[in-house]
């Protein structure tokens, strides 16, 4: 094997085995909300995203729209639009099937270690690339499915406290962007936007309502001296 | 919700997740540069949807949760996600079993 391949395997072993939990957790509250083991597999295997993969569940959850469950799983993917952005000077040498197959794997780890890469001087070649993205990707699917399979045999989730696991999961994902500029502002809006939506529309509608709010105070905020910086956020599961 | 309105619901997340993955590819190769007000919206648009996901289950929400979202927020501050939601978790189960909250 080439060095390349060797290193893509060990830096996406590590990435693999911390989010193996999460593909645990996203498994179980799956099933806890009233799906299939083979719907969570598929939520794994192709959208690929932790986050966003959770955020549906929970509407799936809520007896929500369907075309409401689409643009929340795209809104949180969002940020993914800055990361092929930011890789695309990197990726001239791969060719047209090359870069679309890249593009499918492009998780936070995944761009956040192809940046780092670059910003090293090194090369960023396919079989790198892969195999980082492929040392994350099955063991995702395999752990999604194992959670998923564990979680139904749990029963009553209140008693295990499974129902407080997301609310508590995307907290900690907000509070990891606690050092992003403009983050009080933007969490207060959408924390202001939410629960009054939440008391006088109701669910689902404070999820727009809330994004909405946060968004546009985000947006209005003076502009950085420096344009703002495409890092990727700090997210374990995604 | 039926088994086929979940898949096609998965289906359609995945093209719109893909869409975001290649999208910025797309717009880097035509416009060159993003403005810096959209892209500041944009970077925003990750914590403005996730905090509507947890906020109203805290203001609303019964005492049990609100002690575990507390416990988590407190840990996270010094320890990585993991430790985070083992502490929330472990809040939870205590007050409910503990408290009887």
């Amino acid at each position: 094997m080439n060095k390349d391949i060797i290193e893509g395997l060990k830096g996406g072993a590590i990435v693999a085995l911390s989010a193996a939990p999460f593909a645990v957790l996203f498994g179980a509250v799956a099933v806890d909300n009233g799906l299939s083991v083979l719907d969570a597999a598929l939520m794994s295997a192709l959208i690929y995203a932790g986050a966003s993969q959770l955020v549906g569940i929970e509407l799936f959850g809520q007896q929500v729209a369907p075309w409401l469950i689409v643009l929340s799983i795209f809104a949180v993917n969002f940020r993914h639009i800055l990361y092929s952005a930011a890789i695309a000077r990197h990726i001239r040498g791969f060719s047209p099937a090359q870069k679309a197959i890249a593009f499918f794997f492009l998780i936070d780890p995944q761009f956040a270690e192809a940046a780092r890469r670059t910003e090293q001087g090194k090369r960023l070649t396919m079989s790198w690339y892969m195999a980082f993205a492929l040392v994350i990707y099955f063991p995702w699917l395999l752990f999604s499915v194992l959670g998923a399979w564990f979680g139904s045999m749990l029963g009553d989730p209140r008693v295990w406290a499974i129902d407080v696991l997301l609310p508590i999961y995307f907290m900690g994902l907000v509070l990891g962007f606690r050092r992003k500029p403009g983050f009080y502002p933007t969490v207060a809006a959408s924390m202001v936007g939410s629960v009054v939506g939440y008391y006088f529309v109701g669910s689902p509608w404070h999820v727009s309502i809330g994004a909405i709010c946060g968004v546009l105070v985000a947006a209005l905020l003076p502009l950085p001296a420096q344009p703002a910086s495409t890092e990727p956020v700090e997210e374990p599961a995604s | 919700m039926d088994d086929l309105a979940i898949f096609w619901i998965i289906l359609a997340a995945a093209l719109a997740t893909y869409a975001t993955r290649v999208g910025g590819y797309v717009l880097i190769t035509r416009m060159r540069t993003l403005p810096p007000r959209l892209e500041q919206a944009l970077n925003a648009v990750p914590a403005a949807v996730l905090t509507t996901l947890w906020a109203p289950s805290f203001f609303t929400g019964g005492w049990d949760i609100r002690l575990a979202l507390l416990a988590a927020a407190l840990v996270s501050l010094r320890y990585p996600p993991l430790v985070m939601l083992a502490a929330g978790w472990a809040a939870a189960l205590a007050a409910r079993h503990v408290l009887g909250l």
